[in-house]
């Protein structure tokens, strides 16, 4: 847990420090995540080793995710007078961009296998 | 009571009770998440935002008292998105056997999600920093909080808006799914991630490791995709709607 702990930390001050020193438009801990992607595909024992301890912090991601959400719900108030266009757009637009990615990936998916043989 | 008020101003000086609220919170939205049988309707982040939010009101506690403890737990998002990683990289081949499916579904999803949210607002009469605000809701927090700021939107009602749209996207998903007659793990997970970031590939985690990674991996591209689109295409939707 010690180790899985000290390279998801390594490699988000890699991504924090990437993205400063670039001016990147994307997160550190994303770039951090992409860096992580590239170590791992590079060298595959080092997967074995966070893989545990990594799908256990994964297990309970929704947890990590409970402090913001308390100070933005109590921010909801104050989200004035256009909030029926807002709650609106986040149920449609929500809906038809979740229907169209499936949809459209369905269908890519449909054709590639048509082309190829079945493994 | 008296003899305890010296305890309870000891007790909330403290970062312990933020913490302990948030753990406790959490604890109790799991376990009826879970005696729901997991129905997306008892999603547990929701649950446990609405429990925490009264327990704070109750004992008249600030955020700002709150949060001292809970910024334990919020920092863990940092390596939780490097984590990610970790079932993506297990994923690799399968993500390369879908590599164009991935593409063309990123690239439709990330651009629809914009141009259907502004397109809302604008149709709405919702005014030019509305959908400034809504524009990137899509996209992982930090990610659409700075989009917003940069396009003249409200970067804290960005973050509200980003947060709903990842519960409701998490409590809609499987019938909406279902109703599509989407049936690979693949596309509804990555569809899932793709429209509602970190919330929706938390619920995609529950479901499975599988449905999980292809969450991870939609979130992770299109924050990216985002990222790089958002600038030039928000002002011209917003133009374009006006």
């Amino acid at each position: 847990m010690v180790f899985t702990f000290s390279i998801l930390l390594i490699f988000q001050c890699l991504g924090e420090g990437l993205v400063f020193a670039l001016g990147l438009p994307i997160p550190g801990p994303v770039a951090g995540m992409l860096l992580l992607l590239a170590a791992l595909t590079a060298f595959p024992a080092l997967l074995d080793k966070l893989e545990d301890t990594g799908n256990e912090l994964l297990r309970h991601l929704s947890l990590l995710f409970v402090p913001a959400g308390v100070g933005i719900m109590a921010a909801a108030s104050s989200i004035g007078a256009h909030w029926l266009a807002l709650v609106l757009s986040v149920i449609g637009s929500t809906l038809i961009a979740m229907a169209v990615t499936a949809l459209v990936m369905r269908a890519a998916m449909a054709r590639t296998a048509d082309k190829e043989p079945p493994p | 009571m008296t003899s305890l008020n010296p305890l309870w101003v000891y007790l909330a000086a403290s970062p312990l009770l933020g913490l302990t609220l948030t753990l406790c919170g959490y604890g109790i939205a799991h376990w009826i998440y879970t005696r729901c049988k997991f129905s997306p309707f008892a999603n547990p982040v929701a649950i446990a935002i609405a429990l925490i939010s009264a327990a704070l009101a109750a004992i008249g506690m600030s955020y700002r008292d709150y949060f001292a403890g809970a910024q334990f737990v919020h920092f863990l998002l940092g390596p939780a998105t490097v984590a990610l990683a970790i079932p993506l990289a297990r994923q690799m081949p399968r993500f390369r056997r879908f590599a164009l499916p991935l593409a063309l579904g990123l690239a439709a999803g990330c651009v629809v999600a914009m141009v259907s949210a502004v397109g809302i607002v604008m149709l709405m009469d919702g005014g030019a920093q509305m959908a400034a605000s809504i524009g990137p809701k899509s996209a992982t927090s930090p990610i659409a909080m700075a989009i917003s700021e940069r396009m003249g939107g409200i970067p804290s009602l960005t973050a509200v808006l980003v947060i709903s749209t990842g519960i409701f996207g998490s409590i809609t998903a499987r019938y909406w799914f279902d109703l599509l007659r989407i049936d690979s793990d693949e596309a509804r997970g990555f569809a899932l991630g793709v429209t509602s970031h970190g919330i929706g590939t938390a619920r995609a985690f529950q479901i499975s490791p599988q449905m999980g990674a292809f969450a991870g991996l939609g979130m992770g591209v299109n924050a990216i995709l985002t990222a790089l689109i958002a600038p030039w295409l928000l002002p011209r939707l917003i133009a374009w709607f006006g």
